[in-house]
Order: C-alpha cells, then sequence, then structure tokens
C-alpha cells in the first residue's frame, strides 16, 4: 500500500483503471484516502460478521431439535468464517488483526448498529436469518463488485456460503406462523422489533450519506443505500404476508404502477443513538467480546511461546548433528 | 417400551455421550481463544451431534410408542439420560475442555474401531463414519495438549488443574454393567478391558510428550450409564429443553 | 510468518487441491501459531463444505510477489510471441489430426 503524496500521474492512471473497472490489488498504486476508507469498511464489515455472533450464539444451546441445533451451529459458524476472510482482506491493506480488534475494543472501529438489538424468543433467530441476514445478502450482493480485489474475492465466497442463511430463517418463520397461537405471536413479536432496524442497515438516505459519494466514485460500493434498501423491501415483503406476518408500518403503500411497496419514515433518531452507542446492547456486545478476547489471552500465549520453543528445539537439534 | 431393551440402553448411551459433549462443546460458540479455534470447536460439536443423532434415530426405531429422536433428546429428564459423567462436567476454561475432549476422543475412537466388527450392522455403519471424526477429534485435542503442556506456566497449571479435575472421571468410561455384558455376549460391544488398556497405552504417550503425570491414587466416580448423575447435567437439559418446557407440544 | 508480536498469531496462506489431479489453488488465509494448527484450521475453515481434498500451507511472508510496477516488463514482452500457440500456424486444408 503506497501511502505517499497523491501525484496527479498516479491518481490519473489510478482512476483511469478504475474507469475500465480494473480491480486493484493490495500492492497497487491507490490514494491514502481510498486505502482508508477500504480498511474502515472491511475492518467494520469483519467486526460485525464476528459481534453478529452474539445474538445468535443466544439462543444456540435453547435451539429446538436436532437439525434446528446444527443449522444454527454452522450458521454462527459460518459468520466467524466470514469475519475472518474479511480481517484477511483487510490485512492486505496492512493492519493486522490484533489492531483492527483493538480499535474495536476502543470503539474506534464501529460494528453493525443491527447487532446491538436483543435476541428474546426463538423466533427472534428466525427473524435475524430472514431479515438480517436478507438486508446484508443485498447488499453484499453488489459488493461482489467491488473494486478491491480480496475484499471482492471475500465477497464472493462470503455470498456463496450465506445462501442458505437467509433460507434458514425465513423456514424457522414459517414454522413458528404454522405453529400454535403462541408461537404465531412470538413470530409477530419477533417481525415488530426486526423489521425497521433491519431497514436501517443500509444506512442514512443516499442525501445524507457522508460516505456514499466518495465510495461509489471509487466503486467500493456500487450501489446507494436507498437503491439497496427498496431492492429489499420489495422482495421481503411478500415474504412476509405470504405467511400472514403483519408488516409493523401503519404508512406501508403498495405502488401498483411502479411494483414497489412505499414505507413510512424510519426513525432516524433512533438510528442515530444506536449508532452513539445508546442501544440496547451496545455495552453488552462489547464488554462480551473484550471478556472473551481477554479469556484467551493465556492460551494464544500458551500456543505462542509453545512454537518458539520447538523451533528452538530444532535448531539446537541441527546444531548437534551439525 | 421398545423391542430390545439392552440394544436401546445402549444406543441411549452412545447417543447422550455425544448430545452433552456436543452441547458442551457448543458453549464455546462465539467465546473461543481466538476465532480459528472457535471455528474448530463448533465442527467438534456439530460432529458429536451428527453422531448423536445417527444413533438416536436408531434407539427412536425400536421404541414401540413411536417416539422421535427429537422426543428422546428434547423429552427426558437427568434421570433417563445415560451419559457418562466426563461429558458433563462444565468447561470451565479452555484447558479442561480440551482435556476433556482429550479423554474422550481417546475412548470414543477406540470403541468405534471396535465397533465397526460388531455384529451389528447399524451400529457398525454409524461407528465407521464416526471413528474418522474421533481420530480427528484427538489429533486436535492431543495437539493442545502438547501445546498447552510446554506452553507458559500458566498454561501448564491450568492444564494440571484440568486433569486433576478430570481424572476421576475417566474409569467411568470402561464400566460396564449387565446391558453392556448382555451386548458383549452377543458380539455387538467389544470387551471394555481391551478398550482401556489401548486407551491408557495412548494416555501414556501423550502426558509423557507434555511431561505431565498421570495421576495416582485417586478416587474414581461411577454412574452416568444407570441415570445417576453430577448435579451438571440437569442445568445444561434445563436450558437445552428449555422451549419444550415453556412451550409444551409445540412443533418447532 | 511475521512474529508473534500482535497476539493473532502468525498468517499462513491457504492453497486447496479441490480433486485428485485438480491444480492446488489459493483459498486464503489464516493465523496459527504451528505447522500443524495451521493446517487444522485451514482444514476447519476452509474445506467445511467439501471444498478440498489437499491441503498446502504456506507461511505468508514466505511468499515473494511481483507488483503493479513490475506488470509491463514482466508480462508485456510475452504479448509479441504469437508463434508459441497453435493457431499461429497454417495447417492446409484437408490435413487432419495435427
Amino acid at each position: 500500500m503506497e501511502t505517499v503524496e497523491n501525484t496527479s500521474a498516479e491518481l490519473l492512471a489510478f482512476e483511469a483503471r478504475l474507469a475500465k473497472d480494473e480491480v486493484i490489488e493490495p500492492k497497487d498504486w491507490m490514494p491514502a484516502d481510498y486505502a482508508k476508507t477500504l480498511l474502515r469498511q472491511i475492518s467494520q464489515h469483519a467486526h460485525s460478521e464476528v459481534i453478529g455472533m452474539q445474538p445468535e450464539g443466544n439462543w444456540v444451546l435453547r435451539a429446538p431439535t436436532y437439525r434446528a441445533k446444527k443449522i444454527l451451529l454452522a450458521k454462527i459458524q459460518d459468520e466467524g468464517g466470514h469475519g475472518l476472510y474479511l480481517y484477511s482482506a483487510a490485512e492486505t491493506l496492512g493492519m493486522d488483526r490484533a489492531q483492527m480488534i483493538e480499535q474495536l475494543h476502543q470503539g474506534k472501529a464501529k460494528y453493525s448498529s443491527i447487532f446491538n438489538y436483543p435476541a428474546l424468543n426463538w423466533a427472534d433467530i428466525g427473524a435475524i436469518g430472514w431479515l438480517v441476514d436478507g438486508a446484508a445478502i443485498v447488499n453484499q450482493v453488489s459488493l461482489q463488485r467491488t473494486s478491491f480485489g480480496p475484499y471482492a474475492r471475500a465477497m464472493v465466497r462470503i455470498c456463496m456460503e450465506e445462501s442458505f442463511h437467509q433460507r434458514q430463517g425465513y423456514e424457522i418463520m414459517v414454522r413458528m406462523m404454522r405453529g400454535n397461537a403462541e408461537q404465531r405471536q412470538m413470530a409477530q413479536d419477533a417481525m415488530n422489533r426486526w423489521w425497521w432496524p433491519a431497514l436501517m442497515m443500509f444506512g442514512p438516505h443516499d442525501k445524507d450519506s457522508a460516505h456514499t459519494q466518495q465510495s461509489m466514485k471509487w466503486k467500493i460500493k456500487r450501489q446507494s443505500n436507498d437503491v439497496l434498501r427498496q431492492r429489499f423491501i420489495d422482495k421481503t415483503i411478500p415474504q412476509a404476508h405470504f405467511i400472514g406476518l403483519n408488516v409493523p408500518d401503519p404508512d406501508l403503500k403498495y405502488d401498483e404502477e411502479n411494483k414497489s411497496y412505499q414505507i413510512g419514515e424510519i426513525n432516524w433518531a433512533e438510528f442515530q443513538q444506536v449508532i452513539c452507542g445508546n442501544g440496547f446492547c451496545n455495552h453488552a456486545r462489547l464488554s462480551h467480546h473484550k471478556k472473551v478476547h481477554r479469556e484467551g489471552e493465556w492460551v494464544r500465549q500458551a500456543a505462542a511461546a509453545f512454537s518458539v520453543k520447538q523451533k528452538q528445539k530444532q535448531q539446537d537439534l541441527a546444531t548437534a548433528m551439525a | 417400551m421398545n423391542n430390545n431393551e439392552n440394544l436401546y440402553q445402549f444406543l441411549l448411551r452412545c447417543a447422550d455421550d455425544n448430545l452433552i459433549a456436543g452441547q458442551r462443546m457448543a458453549e464455546w460458540c462465539s467465546n473461543g481463544p481466538i476465532l480459528e479455534e472457535d471455528l474448530a470447536m463448533v465442527n467438534i460439536s456439530l460432529d458429536f451431534l451428527g453422531q448423536s443423532e445417527s444413533f438416536m434415530e436408531y434407539a427412536a426405531s425400536l421404541d414401540t410408542t413411536g417416539k422421535t429422536s427429537d422426543d428422546l433428546a428434547f423429552g427426558r429428564s437427568e434421570r433417563e439420560y445415560y451419559n457418562h459423567l466426563l461429558v458433563e462436567q462444565p468447561n470451565d476454561d479452555f484447558a479442561v475442555s480440551m482435556v476433556k475432549l482429550l479423554f474422550f476422543s481417546a475412548f470414543q475412537k477406540e470403541l468405534y474401531t471396535a465397533l465397526m466388527e460388531g455384529k451389528d450392522e447399524r451400529i457398525a455403519a454409524i461407528s465407521a463414519k464416526a471413528v474418522k471424526e474421533a481420530r480427528y477429534h484427538y489429533r486436535h485435542a492431543s495437539d493442545w495438549f502438547e501445546r498447552l503442556a510446554l506452553g507458559t506456566d500458566e498454561s501448564l497449571r491450568r492444564l494440571t488443574y484440568a486433569v486433576e479435575e478430570l481424572w476421576p472421571f475417566t474409569e467411568n468410561l470402561f464400566e460396564t454393567d449387565e446391558v453392556y455384558n448382555s451386548l458383549f455376549a452377543e458380539q455387538i460391544v467389544p470387551d471394555m478391558k481391551s478398550i482401556r488398556e489401548k486407551w491408557m497405552t495412548t494416555m501414556r504417550e501423550v502426558f509423557s510428550n507434555g511431561g505431565v503425570d498421570i495421576p495416582a491414587n485417586v478416587h474414581m466416580y461411577a454412574g452416568g450409564i444407570n441415570g445417576y448423575h453430577t448435579e451438571h447435567l440437569g442445568h445444561l437439559l434445563c436450558e437445552m429443553q428449555y422451549l419444550h418446557h415453556a412451550h409444551p407440544g409445540a412443533q418447532w | 510468518m511475521s512474529e508473534n508480536k500482535n497476539d493473532q498469531l502468525p498468517l499462513w496462506e491457504v492453497f486447496i487441491q479441490k480433486s485428485n489431479g485438480a491444480p492446488i489453488k489459493h483459498a486464503g488465509s489464516i493465523h496459527a501459531s504451528d505447522k500443524e494448527m495451521a493446517l487444522q484450521n485451514a482444514r476447519d475453515i476452509y474445506t467445511r463444505r467439501n471444498e478440498g481434498r489437499l491441503l498446502w500451507l504456506v507461511p505468508s511472508n514466505a511468499i515473494v510477489a511481483t507488483v503493479i510496477e513490475d506488470e509491463a516488463d514482466f508480462f508485456d514482452p510475452a504479448d509479441d510471441k504469437p508463434y508459441r500457440h497453435p493457431s499461429f500456424y497454417e495447417v492446409p486444408e484437408g490435413v487432419t489430426n495435427i
């Protein structure tokens, strides 16, 4: 990664490459801000995957059947794997994983606000898969064409692996809606609590988004927040109606002409509160991550110390043989 | 009610061992010391659950009241669970979990290897698949045993504690009773004494590689396979069966 | 591999052969403190969906790579040597099996 001041010739060459839809590789010249934006976005994405393991992890020991337990474990494991792919992609820009984790712990790096809501009943696991993963997938499919090679390649793998996540979530919702009155009530309760936060996952409206324009220009982001959000709305609402779930939006309208739904106003004050750290679970998620990291330290130290001793032993052996 | 009481009992023991081991390992999900190890432990948990389900389905097929594998897993109390005492012990820390996995996987790999030669074809088939997983678990656990033994003072201290805590539950793995002996007479299950010998040989090797002493003269606990458990199991089941208790009769 | 200054263990590159006889391709990276851990971590992370039958692990800092500035000097000279490709040659009509 090149971080010296942009000379215009290099910048022009870089922009020309982007114009040709070329993919930028880690050792290629790139403007410092491009690298910085990527690092911010990829590490945030990685942290989101890892923090996202927590609300689902909250239910993994209570999953009600063999099938549900295996699926949920495999899904949470995927999230961890995706965090890992993304950390690796970010590491190609010269920041190692330990630094990224440190930034997360210091509050300098963010993760998706959606995980600052609690998972309160089993239907929440359905709603998370269906709505949260559903929203993430819309975004991630678009990111497969992002201009930075390692990020784009991680996205391709992630999208392929996540293809079952949304389905498993919807399947839980279907089963709950076909179950008894209590189960239907739980499903609707989950829908009521996750619908709006899922819509907020796409970020502020385009006109209010600080990062969108530059990111679009650099082809880091390929489609705008509002375009992606609308795509999600239009494909998800019919799925809700199909199983008898109400969309918790009194202002929801269907535009026959454009075959598209118009939603009511998103509560941006709530969005800002959660981003600022005042969400219901902000503190809990971060302190859990810190605790686990701290508790794992002696294990990492032991592994590192063992490796040093092994190498020393091999060297001694080689010296003795010589 | 079922068609073959002894076989049914033995299948439940195998199914319960794996289910409880899988549930304990799943506690590490999103709590691992490093992301890579988190994923590795979930893989191990998934292997256990898969093995448990295979045995539980076989057990359910002998049940004449139409119970499913889920009914058996989520509908029995701690007095009706027949897993060994080792697997229900709490995780406490990473060293405890790895030592538990070492003891258990070394046992499973010998047991499955022998069951593959047994007269019950379905058990032999399940074992043939499961033995590969058990061997991999053993490899993972024995590597960690060595790393923790030879790593830092702290890791050695924790490892030693884990060994002292868990060793008293190891003799229980080889306990036999009328159920087992009758299946042994039918040549469905192997001679437990030979399994124990092989297991001890493995342990001597692993402990010697790590420079750790095998505990001597400790009291060994018996139970588990007869439904008599440590108090830990009740809490584990309480959590695992929560939805079934909160919403009786609901389908998931 | 970089030393363990960072508390996350050294970085390794993972290469996977999908099936017997197939080329061994780069799949991603993992962190691990020793060779055996590297192999197991790669197995647990990159072959969960039957992606491979064989793994190669290489410490990341052992990789030597070209950079974009090398591209022209390294690779352009191959551009004007079409005689290395069979399509360069004329074969009289009616001749087969060549």
